[in-house]
């Protein structure tokens, strides 16, 4: 068969719409995995009990939701993410879904997680769903990323909230104890973000995006980077003192907080060659561990009863 | 029936599949969610 035949047949078969490995693509799995994760440790560190049940109709709420971020994000951001080695193969640059495919499959789905998240579990869980779907798609996507190198840092917020709504469909309400969960993701968000975008700078900048690296030089975004560790690794370690977390939880956040610590500082030290993307790619990849493991001590500990706080121990001694 | 044709069949027919099998879950969520609701309120009315 010719290139040209080929290339027919390759238009016709993308005029009929994606696979379904296509809209799992366009929901993003991979971010949607660390939402739900996120939002299941809200869930379960909130106090009180949930029927299984309804926290099941929850997470595939937020599961939903997410996912209709996502691809309403790859609607809006077709253009740059074809310039992009990392996102050109998605399903809209690829041409196997069409803009519109993803802008109604991302619509009805957002609208639809918001409505049964209303209706099974509470509004105003629903309601958080909602505006972080809309600060997401409106705020981050259509507004920041095209305008300022702080667009990860403002529109990390958006990622941060999944802890909240767990913790609101749990309880019907938020609490001074989620907002620290929220403020542990807003501030790893610039670390884990940036340590990708040096990696990735004349890929942002090919494709017009003001990333921190693109607009203030690699240098200066390692330096931001170690600011915010710097301010995360104590961070981390707040859920303790505050009666959300146990011994497990301080144990792990400590050392996880210094191991991020020593990790952004490689990054900052090493600034050419292949050991400073080496330090780069480490870094991002211990970001992703860091979130995980921290979260999972906190779920192991409320979800086992294991959690002694260290309030109580203090207070016994 | 040429090569363009039968991928556009398939895919038509996963697509159709895996809505079918989402709508099934749905029917089962719903089903499962209207039970935990209404719990014992069936039974606990005013006749």
């Amino acid at each position: 068969m010719t290139d040209v035949t080929s290339s027919v047949i390759d238009a016709r078969i993308t005029a009929t719409g994606g696979d379904v490995a296509d809209y799992v693509a366009l929901m993003k799995p991979r971010v949607m995995f660390l939402v739900v994760f996120t939002a299941l440790v809200g869930l379960v560190a909130a106090p009180g009990t949930m029927h299984p049940v309804l926290a099941i109709a929850a997470l595939i709420c937020i599961a939903a939701g997410s996912g209709a971020a996502g691809a309403l994000n790859m609607w809006y951001d077709a253009d740059i993410d074809a310039k992009m080695a990392r996102t050109a193969a998605r399903p809209v640059p690829r041409g196997n879904v069409t803009p519109q495919e993803a802008l109604t499959f991302g619509s009805v789905l957002g609208a639809f997680s918001v409505f049964c998240m209303g209706l099974m579990v509470n509004w105003l869980a629903a309601a958080l769903l909602a505006g972080t779907i809309g600060f997401y798609v409106f705020v981050y996507t259509m507004w920041l990323k095209r305008w300022t190198p702080q667009n990860i840092v403002i529109g990390g917020a958006a990622g941060a909230v999944p802890p909240m709504i767990g913790w609101a469909a749990a309880t019907g309400s938020v609490s001074f104890a989620s907002f620290v969960l929220f403020l542990i993701i807003f501030v790893w968000t610039p670390p884990h973000f940036w340590a990708l975008a040096i990696l990735r700078t004349g890929d942002y900048a090919r494709a017009n995006v003001p990333m921190m690296p693109v607009v203030k030089g690699a240098d200066e975004t390692r330096r931001q980077i170690l600011i915010y560790s710097i301010v995360l690794a104590p961070l981390g370690v707040v859920p303790a003192f505050i009666g959300l977390g146990g011994v497990l939880y301080a144990a792990t956040s400590v050392i996880l907080g210094v191991l991020f610590v020593y990790f952004a500082w490689q990054c900052y030290r090493e600034r050419t060659g292949e050991k400073a993307d080496r330090a780069a790619k480490q870094l991002f990849a211990y970001s992703v561990l860091y979130l995980f493991l921290l979260f999972a001590a906190l779920l192991v500990e409320h979800g086992f009863g294991i959690g002694e706080s260290l309030p109580a121990l203090f207070w016994t001694a | 029936m040429d090569d363009a044709d039968k991928e556009r069949q398939r895919r038509q027919r996963t697509r159709s599949k895996a809505i079918g099998w989402l709508l099934f879950a749905l029917v089962v969520l719903f089903f499962l969610v209207t039970m935990v609701r209404l719990g014992g309120n069936v039974v606990d009315r005013p006749l």
